[in-house]
């Protein structure tokens, strides 16, 4: 054991991780040197340009992924709590040491270079959920085992997306979701997560569209009702309940279909129809829950009730809380909106970019809308882009699959651990790269709302690829540590 | 791990990564192998194809003197979102010396969008144009001091001399209709518009160059794309030489200023027009540049239509010239022999009265001499009356022989612009007139001396002189001294022996007959002068002739129009263009003079 601490790391280190990570981290300088690269621009070392910072960022990055293996790993252990409320300070005092950058309260500069707090904070609240998800007495039986992980993740979310105002950064600790879906938790949250997001989009996209159904929020009611129904026929295993699911859509399906035929002749009251369907079925669905003492159904009844704050919810969340900027990308992305100069510039833009790379890519180097500069933030936020125009179809699922194959690894990685805090560590660490490839690539392909977080590894930035690569060394030094605890 | 009952969710989140990742593989294979519309967006984001203008072909005379060259005119163009910081507007306005109020109406002009709607603070807009290199250079030599300023090298046409403007033509904007028909133009482009820069716009507009540059997004040049891969070089205009003589040319005109008229000289051998002179005339500089439009509108509207090129495309009765033409035709067909003797009662002839005091009666070199009216109203009716009463047969055989000369038609391989056809009546006219059986000789004598129906432009009278000098040809008059082949050379089916008879009559007239003052002494010259008749006012003034007669070298035609007798007018600007063209110099300095500076019409205006 005294050994391992010098010596035998290296022999338990998950090197193929290791291979994984530089691969990313050096394809992602290329491509940073390709976004960046003008005319006049020589080499690729060159540290007045973004290329040669990045490389400085690699070699510390580096450095700091040899430190962190070579630490105890009980160290981590040990300091994480303290870590959490060192985070936590900082955190709250970043705003008033930060100065503003493009609306963002969350740099703080170190002389020649900005650091961004709330990189590192996903590592710390990551060690923190392990160790306190992680205690042997500790398990999911009833939603109370899940207010203290919220509170863990959700004062730091709270603070950087209130007080630093970096939403994409807030968001990324939704990531813990799927922790928590791993350690037990019911996967109706993760449904509801889902369904919440769904139903968000319809109604602001919809809200206001006369439908066939009935006008507005009436007719999405229904719709919603629809598809809970459809959501409860294939999670719930109780066949009565199947069963009533089935009928739900059956007849509602059955209402519609008739009233829309009749509708080619006689004008149907589609509103008053809708409500009237919504009042019966949740009538209906009480009745039955309480007579067959299905309870189960009643969570449908009073979801369905639900929706109708909640399609009313979204409203208010979408024109009274929402930033205007956040709002206008929401409706350019929902096509609600066409503002190829404005808000929806930055995604045509990469759009073109991507889609003019073709099938093989115009070459490294060769990209003429990265190089021109056409789409914003493209050595950052928007680095894809430079990967779909300069390497093409090929090049781009090379990096996806790439990433997918890590991703898949580290959930490898994690199911290996015997111990539970090291797993519910390494899911964490799934679960960041996956939100983060999710969102930004989502973003970039114009699939999803801008959100501007950063593509692991692969984005220009110290903050973010240092916070990374403490996120996934401090998981190979607790996996090495696996073998160490055998012996 | 076997009493972990959440164990399979590994796969449910396993599945999601696997679930995005092919949902965006399948977002990426919409993009970047369905979706075509991406790869011209790009290339209209980043591409600029800006044009590389070839400089147009020269032109020259025949003598390979430069007549038509291109001379740099500069343009300040400026990039609004480049001028920002340390901009001094007074030491600007002071290099351009501009007021600093005429910079600011400038600058406001420039950013109103409705009169300049591409306005973009990112592209140039252009400041001032037109600039000539000494307006431009003293800002030049600062134009560091001015970020955002441009300075724009076009070309423009600029002439050696000022002198055949109707030929020469002008260059102007193409307009839709030239951009539909040709491919090669785009909007601003500019093409020949008359004259020969319009008949040879092919040759001398050369070939644009493009390049290749890359744009970024803010609208600046980036250097260009694939290294130049793309770019064509442009390919200069073919230079022109043209077969004038412009010497020659400038006499004419000069002579011919104050007056109504042209002068058209050909070479008779070749058919190469050494001169073709209009009057009024117009400075070729005037229909260059920013004045262009105004220019030309103010020709257009004036009453006496300088841009008329009347050489080609006014036509007159041809008068007595006509004469050489019937004496021709009348010998070949058996009409007369040159011992023919008519009578002559001198002004109390009939039908038709001689405008001279000859002897009588004349044989045929003494009626040209003389250009005696009734010995070719004589001769014209014996022809028409020689086999039958019917005169169509006749009439149609004089009439194709009229016609050889090149009378009555276009000269449609020449490179000349627009002609008119004149016209030698036809049969069917007069048909049409009198009915088939109610016309003769007698109703139609006008046509014996050259008047009535019949109706010439000077450049077929120049060609008809020239087709006597030749005895039997002539080569369809042309202006591109290179263009030979293209060019047919028209047989007349007339005996030589005959135009012996003509030759020396008309050499006569230069010596004992109409044109005897204007001969002189070093050169042998031939001639014939006439008058067309006007009803609208004063008679035209007409000569043809030609020299030295032994070997021809030079035809020449002259109208000038109410200028009453051919003699007076139109004989000394021919013999003076003659005596100019063979011995290179004019020496009768007085008679230069005299005519030059004779005003005959008070409208005409010099341009």
């Amino acid at each position: 054991m005294r050994a391992s601490r010098n010596g035998n790391i290296w022999q338990h280190v998950d090197w193929m991780t290791i291979g994984l990570f530089l691969v990313l981290v050096i394809f992602g300088w290329l491509n940073i040197y390709g976004a960046s690269y003008t005319f006049d621009q020589t080499s690729i070392f060159d540290f007045s340009n973004r290329a040669g910072k990045q490389f400085a960022w690699i070699g510390g990055s580096v450095l700091m992924g040899i430190i962190l293996l070579l630490i105890d790993y009980r160290t981590y252990d040990v300091l994480t709590y303290i870590a959490y409320g060192a985070m936590l300070l900082l955190l709250l005092a970043t705003p008033f040491l930060a100065h503003d950058i493009k609306g963002s309260m969350s740099w703080i500069s170190l002389g020649p270079v900005s650091l961004q707090p709330a990189e590192f904070a996903k590592c710390i609240v990551a060690l923190t959920i392990a160790k306190y998800m992680g205690r042997y007495d500790y398990k999911i039986r009833t939603w109370r085992d899940l207010i203290v992980p919220f509170v863990l993740i959700g004062v730091p979310a709270l603070i950087i997306m209130v007080l630093q105002k970096e939403t994409g950064s807030a968001l990324v600790f939704a990531a813990f979701l799927l922790v928590f879906y791993r350690q037990g938790m019911s996967g109706y949250v993760l449904w509801m997560g889902v369904a919440a997001v769904a139903f968000f989009i319809i109604s602001i996209r919809w809200g206001a569209v006369a439908l066939p159904l009935g006008t507005g929020s009436l007719g999405i009611m229904v719709c919603m009702l629809l598809l809970t129904a459809v959501e409860v026929y294939f999670i719930c295993r109780d066949h009565y309940i199947r069963y009533q699911a089935l009928i739900m859509v059956g007849a509602i399906t059955a209402i519609y279909g008739i009233c829309l035929i009749i509708n080619i002749w006689v004008p149907m009251p589609f509103d008053w129809i809708s409500m009237g369907i919504v009042i019966a079925l949740v009538i209906y669905t009480i009745f039955v829950s309480l007579y067959w003492r299905k309870y189960m159904l009643l969570i449908l009844a009073a979801f369905t009730l639900f929706c109708i704050g909640y399609t009313h919810a979204c409203d208010f969340v979408f024109t009274r809380v929402l930033q205007p900027h956040q709002r206008i990308r929401i409706e350019v992305l929902l096509g609600m909106k066409e503002d190829p100069a404005g808000a929806g510039y930055n995604v045509n833009q990469a759009r073109i970019a991507i889609g003019s790379g073709r099938f093989f890519g115009k070459g490294y180097l060769n990209g003429t809308q990265t190089k021109l500069q056409f789409v914003p933030e493209q050595d950052t936020d928007f680095i894809f882009c430079t990967v779909g125009e300069e390497w093409g179809f090929v090049g781009s699922v090379g990096v996806l699959l790439v990433y997918l194959y890590f991703i898949l690894h580290l959930i490898e990685i994690a199911e290996r651990q015997r111990n539970v805090s090291t797993r519910i560590y390494a899911y964490s660490v799934a679960s960041i790269f996956l939100f983060h490839l999710t969102i930004n690539v989502g973003m970039v392909l114009g699939l999803l709302p801008v959100i501007g977080i950063p593509l692991p590894f692969f984005s220009y930035g110290g903050s973010s690829l240092w916070g990374f690569t403490m996120l996934l060394f401090i998981l190979l030094r607790l996996d090495a540590a696996r073998m160490e605890q055998l012996n | 791990m076997i009493n972990d009952p959440t164990y399979r969710r590994r796969y449910v989140i396993s599945g999601i990564a696997v679930v995005v990742v092919l949902v965006y593989i399948v977002r990426l294979f919409y993009l970047q192998v369905i979706d075509q519309s991406t790869k011209d967006q790009a290339d209209n984001n980043a591409l600029v194809k800006q044009t590389i203008y070839p400089s147009r072909g020269l032109i020259y005379d025949r003598n390979g003197e430069l007549l038509v060259f291109n001379q740099p005119i500069y343009e300040i163009t400026m990039v609004m979102r480049e001028m920002k910081q340390g901009w001094d507007t007074a030491a600007f306005c002071a290099c351009l010396g501009i007021t600093d109020k005429e910079f600011d109406e400038r600058i406001a002009e420039i950013k109103d969008r409705r009169k300049n709607r591409g306005y973009s603070r990112w592209t140039p807009q252009v400041f001032m144009s037109q600039l000539k290199k000494e307006d431009i250079a003293s800002l030049q030599e600062s134009l560091f001091l001015f970020p955002g300023v441009h300075i724009q090298k076009r070309t423009l046409r600029d002439y050696t001399y000022k002198a055949a403007a109707h030929v020469l033509g002008s260059v102007g904007e193409v307009n839709q209709n030239d951009i539909d028909r040709d491919d090669y133009y785009t909007r601003g482009d500019y093409s020949g518009r008359d004259g020969l820069e319009r008949t040879y716009e092919k040759q001398l507009r050369g070939e644009k160059g493009v390049e290749v540059l890359m744009r970024d997004s803010r609208g600046r040049m980036q250097g260009s794309y694939k290294n130049g891969e793309l770019d064509r070089t442009a390919k200069a205009g073919t230079d022109l030489y043209t077969t004038l003589d412009i010497q020659l040319q400038l006499l004419a005109e000069e002579l011919l200023s104050g007056k109504i008229g042209s002068a058209v000289a050909i070479e008779p051998k070749t058919g190469e027009i050494l001169a073709l002179a209009s009057n009024p005339t117009w400075n070729p500089k005037l229909l260059v540049g920013k004045e262009r439009s105004k220019n030309y509108n103010a020709l257009l509207n004036d009453k006496t239509k300088p841009l008329l090129n009347r050489a080609t495309q006014a036509t007159y009765p041809p008068g007595s010239t006509f004469k050489t033409i019937q004496a021709l035709v009348c010998l070949e067909q058996g009409a007369i022999t040159p011992n023919t003797l008519y009578p002559c009662s001198g002004p109390g002839s009939s039908p038709i009265k001689c405008t001279h005091h000859h002897g009588s009666p004349v044989a045929l070199d003494k009626a040209i001499e003389q250009s005696c009216n009734p010995y070719f109203w004589c001769a014209f009716r014996d022809l028409m009356q020689k086999d039958n009463k019917d005169i169509h047969k006749p009439y149609e055989k004089w009439r194709n022989a009229v016609m050889q000369f090149g009378l009555g038609q276009k000269f449609t391989d020449s490179d000349l612009g627009e002609q008119s056809s004149g016209s030698i009546p036809s049969t069917r006219l007069y048909d049409k007139f009198y009915g088939p059986n109610g016309w003769k000789a007698i109703t139609i004598r006008s046509l014996s001396i050259g008047q009535g129906e019949i109706i010439v432009t000077p450049l077929q009278l120049a060609n008809q002189a020239a087709a006597i000098a030749n005895e039997g040809y002539y080569i369809s008059p042309h202006l591109n001294k290179n263009d030979s082949m293209r060019i047919h050379r028209h047989n007349i089916d007339i005996q030589k022996k005959h135009f012996d008879e003509v030759k020396a009559g008309m050499h006569r007239v230069m010596v004992y007959g109409t044109g005897r003052h204007y001969a002189i002494d070093s050169l042998h010259m031939a001639g014939k002068t006439g008058t067309a008749q006007n009803p609208h006012g004063r008679d035209h003034a007409i000569f043809i002739g030609f020299a030295p007669v032994e070997d021809p070298k030079i035809a020449v035609a002259v109208v000038v129009e109410n200028a009453g007798f051919g003699a007076t007018w139109a004989a000394p600007i021919a013999s003076m263009m003659m005596e100019q063209y063979l011995n290179g110099e004019m020496k009768r300095k007085d008679l230069k003079k005299n005519i030059s500076e004779r005003v005959l019409n008070e409208s005409v205006k010099k341009w």
